[in-house]
């Protein structure tokens, strides 16, 4: 209930924000907290100093880029909900941020934060994958852009370097964009999630909580491809994933989830 | 040790806070406001639902050193002296509270639901309200009292 | 004019709206030190060591283990029949029997600094293979005390089965149902906190049910004289039959004791989900007979019960299922046996219902299964089975006697007000368009009991000198309203507005003796006693009123609307409830008024129908309930607003069992369900609104005709859902889901029925 003991750093910008986690340690980044703050507070992470980012206002926007809208990472779910430019170009992101958590997190967790935190089961990284979305890392040694389909790479891991920090999104606009998501009471985590993205002409389709990081859901897009219609595509939806076993669902039971919300998505899209 | 400085319930307050202590502990413990309530540890319950610069937020989420320079409303801030809020009032006509630990947290929840939704239906309330647990209500007269203070003009 | 049935805004709320709650964690304790404890993350195990160095070697942090803490185990009382031998010590020593038991107490300067300290204090376990189910248990191969000899902690009910049960019956249905293992989850985790005072006694703060009963524990388990004790259960948030006394709170007294400083203690919600006593945990296997046109004629239902590591109230619960087991149905031939096994769990306890939803969810079931195989309406199956209205009071064959109901009453004002044949067309119509959600609508109908153990209460009333009352009840309050409720009572027989009568409660060394509140009884004793304490105030009070109009006492009268004493017949001059007082002050005769007295109440028996409309989207399984129609009769009603929202919380725990919750343990035995997110417990987002219909049937049992509320809702509502659910998965050909009937079990049945 209460974190072991840290340091704290409070970043002024993104540059001092990496200086700061070169010169520490077993550093972590503190956005918006409401990945990390529960893991502390279960003693689960135990990092020696904070590094927080949540000051820095000029990682809070989202702006039409041409093809691309971009969304600085410290941008809230709650301000996501509400974009107008959002809600323009890529409606399915400002739907799924609406379904993360309750209001109360919605008001403080940020898009970056969910991403690098990386959990399986998440919202936006799974939509994110399903946009083919790209993530803009600063470091020690520059910028770099990172594909979603590399980002994740483990259960809570992700490609960014230990002195990295995410400081933006870029989503595709997508007319057609839907992410549905199963669970036992409104403010769960996902037992299942799919997303599903007409982009650049092709149906692509992610999952949440089918796998150690969100997957694509590759048989059920070549389906597609090769002319399966929905119901069919979808009945492939598990094929190469790996659901968990916990107490929101059995590795069967989500399987045959993952069949039912993508065939419903891919209707919806 | 940090220093940390912030108005709360209208009030400039000022300490020096260790990093790893939540906005909760620091409001309970430090400044003495023992209104808002620790219900989990799995920021589940929203009881320690508080104002944060005019939005809900869970406190047992928020570190104090986070809320540096912030704007923070508590349970304590609501009534006008002897004269209550609005969404409090709600809350006692309609009896939506019974043991009164999990209040507090609705009680804020419930201002910042109204601020951003003057006028939400049954189902957006109930909705709203998904992240404040209650035991001992079922929660139809909580949805009452929300819907109250919102004819009320909360 | 009486305000009894009046919906009186309750005097207690502004201080938990303005965030003011006693709440024992609120409790300003100048040098109190903090105790964490450690507690074993294994289910069954032997403890070779504590190796506490570590942690000691933090600054002010003192460890102390099983051996240092010289306190008698915690014992089940006599009545309730437990094998000896299984009492629980305060601290485990050689074996952990349950994750959760306490291995050890840190003591630090506060609460962080105890966390990090807990953390050090390393624990030599050898694991032992763990017990974590009743058909486990009963089969006696791995023993949790190996010199009982045996898992079984009690039994009831026949020893042997009549074979000749079910003779004459055409039809004869049996099943399986699951009552699982739930946790209270009182949103307040307990606290503690303990002084030593200087004349040597000790005042303890315990978030409690239950204060008087909790000092009698603590100077029992502690060696002390029970007047060195005094408890203190002021807010407390939320309790459901768990909240009663248990062994962090005595160590919290004991270390104040031995420290000599004041010691406080708050759980965290993962230790209050292992810690907190647990409740239900039944296995009933039930078979029912009848006539083919649906004349009920026998009822066998044996109970396997959970008591967790360390039996107690939980494993005699099974006896109280087996007391009700027949329900509201007048079935001639009723045959219990109940056993209850340890298992390396927490223990359990009497949780909202406590034995009565247990019951009522077996013959709830077993009625429809009945119904199903005789091709007969289940409405109206119950209907015809009923205990008739001028049948009460009732003898049942379990040696329950029902005071009075009207069951077929309750139902019929249920369907009407349910719009039940409506329902039933709607459903024949989805049915045929046919789509993949389906319509379900269930019924519960039940009778339980109330002030189970038919006990006596305590109330005083006494006049202060301003003219006011208090009332002093050995009740106590944690959400039920008794601050308004009794006051209500009091007030309707003095003559003096709400306001003015204050209801003290939960301080042993204010109210000299109480039983607490649970089993929804208070009012019934509680408020009765208040009530007979304030009559016999008016009685003295027009007494000495008399006096001082220079009258017998015969023809003096006290005018209820107005507050004030005066001669029959001559409205002037009167003396007001505050001239008398300060009359009677002035004179020294001020504690001529106050009284107590004390009620025994003998059980008295709530029953009602729920009536529950549930979709159920067979593609996933998941079940949303829709509707919800409650009628609960509890006999005279004293405020509605308060008996409305006491239903209501009911039912959202009855139906939280009905699809959402349980406790599930891992293989070590650690609960996989142990924090708020892996514990399904519903929100705002998962429950309609509740239709609740009033239906007043008076008991003879107290002079106010009232039975307890509080649980009635938790009873009918399980049963309810899950019939909803099965009725709505009949055309599936699924005739049992195991509850939770959450999505995956759903589907499960759902795919079992199609194979």
């Amino acid at each position: 209930m209460i974190p072991a003991a840290f340091g704290y750093h409070r970043a002024a910008s993104v540059d001092d924000a990496i200086e700061a986690l070169g010169r520490e340690e077993d550093a972590k980044l503190l956005a918006g907290g409401h990945s990390l703050i529960p893991a502390l507070k279960l003693r689960i992470a135990r990092p020696s100093v904070l590094v927080d980012v949540g000051r820095i206002d000029e990682l809070r926007y989202v702006r039409d880029d041409g093809d691309r809208i971009a969304i600085g990472a410290l941008t809230r779910h709650a301000q996501l909900v509400a974009d107008p430019v959002l809600e323009r170009g890529c409606a399915v992101l400002a739907r799924t941020a609406a379904l993360v958590g309750d209001p109360q997190v919605r008001h403080r967790g940020t898009i970056g934060g969910s991403v690098a935190h990386a959990d399986p089961a998440s919202d936006l990284p799974t939509v994110l994958l399903a946009l083919d979305a790209d993530l803009v890392a600063r470091g020690p040694d520059g910028e770099r852009t990172i594909a979603a389909s590399s980002f994740f790479t483990g259960p809570f891991e992700t490609a960014l370097a230990p002195r990295e920090v995410l400081t933006e999104i870029r989503v595709p606009k997508v007319e057609r964009g839907v992410y549905l998501k199963h669970t036992r009471r409104a403010q769960d985590w996902a037992t299942v999630g799919v997303a599903a993205a007409v982009v650049g002409g092709s149906t692509q389709v992610a999952l949440a909580s089918m796998g150690p990081t969100p997957l694509r859901a590759r048989a059920l897009e070549d389906a597609l491809a090769n002319g399966a219609d929905a119901a069919e595509a979808a009945g492939r939806s598990a094929e190469g994933t790996e659901p968990p076993s916990d107490v929101a669902g059995g590795a069967e039971y989500r399987a045959h989830l993952a069949q039912v919300y993508a065939r419903r998505a891919l209707e919806q899209l | 040790m940090t220093n940390v400085a912030l108005t709360v319930n209208g009030e400039r307050r000022e300490a020096d806070v260790e990093p790893r202590q939540l906005l909760v502990y620091f409001l309970r413990d430090q400044l003495g406001l023992k209104g808002t309530n620790v219900g989990c540890d799995t920021s589940s319950c929203g009881a320690c639902t508080v104002l944060l610069d005019g939005e809900s937020v869970k406190s047992c989420t928020v570190l104090a050193v986070q809320a540096d320079g912030g704007d923070v409303t508590t349970i304590e801030g609501l009534a006008a002296g002897d004269e209550l809020h609005p969404v409090q009032q709600a809350f006692q006509e309609q009896h939506g509270l019974q043991c009164g630990f999990c209040t507090p947290g609705f009680v804020m929840a419930t201002v910042s639901l109204l601020r951003e939704n003057p006028s939400p239906s049954e189902e957006e309330i109930r909705h709203a309200l998904e992240g404040n647990l209650c035991r001992c209500t079922g929660y139809h007269n909580i949805v009452r009292a929300v819907e109250a203070a919102a004819r009320a003009g909360a | 004019m009486s305000i009894l049935g009046n919906r009186v805004v309750r005097v207690e709320d502004p201080r938990f709206l303005r965030g003011q709650g006693r709440y024992v964690e609120n409790l300003d304790l100048e040098g109190a030190l903090s105790v964490t404890f450690v507690r074993s993350p294994l289910g069954h195990a032997r403890v070779n060591a504590v190796d506490a160095s570590a942690a000691e070697e933090l600054p002010n942090v003192q460890v102390f283990t099983g051996a240092d803490v010289d306190a008698h185990p915690f014992g089940a009382p006599p009545p309730w029949h437990i094998t000896a031998g299984m009492e629980r010590p305060l601290v485990a020593r050689d074996v952990v029997r349950f994750a959760g038991d306490i291995v050890a107490l840190v003591v630090s300067e506060d609460r962080a600094s105890g966390l990090d300290a807990a953390e050090l204090v390393m624990v030599d376990y050898d694991p032992l293979p763990a017990v974590l189910s009743v058909e486990e248990a009963v089969k006696d191969e791995v023993l949790l005390f190996p010199d009982v000899g045996s898992n079984v902690a009690n039994r009831g009910g026949a020893d042997e089965a009549d074979d000749g049960l079910f003779d004459g019956c055409d039809v004869v249905v049996s099943g399986v149902l699951v009552s699982q293992r739930l946790v209270a989850a009182p949103l307040e985790p307990r606290s503690a906190a303990a002084v030593l005072g200087d004349d040597g006694r000790l005042t303890l703060w315990a978030t409690s049910q239950t204060p008087h009963t909790g000092k009698m524990v603590v100077a029992g388990l502690l060696g002390l004289d029970p007047g060195q004790v005094r408890v203190v259960s002021p807010d407390v948030g939320g309790g459901f039959g768990a909240k009663m006394i248990e062994a962090e709170a005595v160590l919290v007294a004991w270390l104040a004791r031995r420290l000599g400083r004041p010691v406080r203690w708050t759980e965290t919600r993962s230790e209050n989900m292992l810690g907190l006593p647990h409740g239900r945990g039944q296995r009933l296997s039930f078979t029912l007979g009848g006539t083919r046109d649906g004349k009920l004629l026998a009822y066998r239902l044996e109970v396997l019960g959970d008591g967790g590591a360390y039996p107690a109230l939980g494993a005699y619960l099974p006896n109280m299922t087996a007391l009700m087991a027949n329900g509201p149905y007048a079935i001639p031939k009723v045959e219990t046996s109940t056993v209850s096994v340890v298992t390396n769990t927490t223990p359990t306890t009497s949780i909202r219902g406590a034995g009565r939803p247990e019951s009522a969810q077996a013959i709830e079931r077993a009625i429809d299964l009945f119904a199903a195989e005789a091709g007969l309406d289940p409405a109206e199956v119950r209907r015809a089975n009923f205990v008739a209205k001028d049948a009460f009071p009732y003898a049942t064959p379990t040696g329950a006697t029902y005071d009075s109901g009207d069951y077929e009453g309750a139902l019929d004002l249920l369907l009407r007000s349910a719009g039940y044949d409506e329902l039933r067309e709607e459903q024949r119509r989805r049915r045929a368009e046919g789509s993949g959600v389906e319509l379900g609508i269930g019924l519960g109908a039940y009778v339980e009991i109330s002030n189970p153990v038919g006990e006596q209460e305590f109330g005083e009333v006494e006049i202060t000198e301003d003219g006011g009352a208090i009332l002093r009840t050995g009740s106590h309050s944690h959400g039920q309203g008794h601050e308004t409720t009794f006051a209500m009572i009091a007030a309707e027989r003095l003559g003096l507005p709400v306001e003015r009568v204050v209801v003290h409660r939960g301080d042993t060394d204010d109210v000299p003796k109480g039983t607490g509140t649970f089993g929804s009884k208070s009012t019934q004793i509680g408020g009765v006693a208040g009530r007979l304490a304030a009559d016999a105030v008016v009685e003295a009070a027009t007494a000495l009123a008399a006096d001082y109009l220079e009258a017998s006492a015969a023809d003096v009268t006290l005018d209820l609307g107005r507050g004030s004493f005066h001669v029959v017949g001559a409205p002037k001059p009167s003396l007001s409830w505050a001239e008398l007082a300060a009359k009677a002050s002035a004179d020294g005769r001020l504690g001529e008024l106050r009284v107590a007295h004390e009620f025994q109440g003998a059980p008295t028996f709530p029953f009602g129908c729920h009536l529950a409309v549930v979709e159920v989207d067979t593609d996933t399984g998941k079940v949303e309930l829709r509707r919800f129609v409650a009628v609960d009769d509890a006999g005279t009603l004293i405020n509605p607003l308060v008996a409305d929202g006491q239903v209501h919380g009911g039912i959202a725990f009855g139906v939280g069992q009905a699809l959402f919750e349980e406790v599930v343990y891992d293989e070590g035995g650690y609960p996989l369900t142990g924090t708020f997110v892996g514990y399904g417990f519903p929100s705002a987002a998962e429950l309609p609104s509740f239709e609740r219909v009033e239906m007043v049937t008076p008991t003879p049992n107290n002079p106010i005709g009232v039975k307890g509320i509080g649980e009635s809702g938790t009873v009918g509502s399980t049963p309810a859902v899950l019939n909803a659910v099965l009725d709505a998965l009949a055309p599936h050909g699924v005739r049992h889901v195991d509850m939770p009937c959450n999505g995956e079990n759903v589907w499960k049945a759902l795919r079992e029925a199609n194979a």
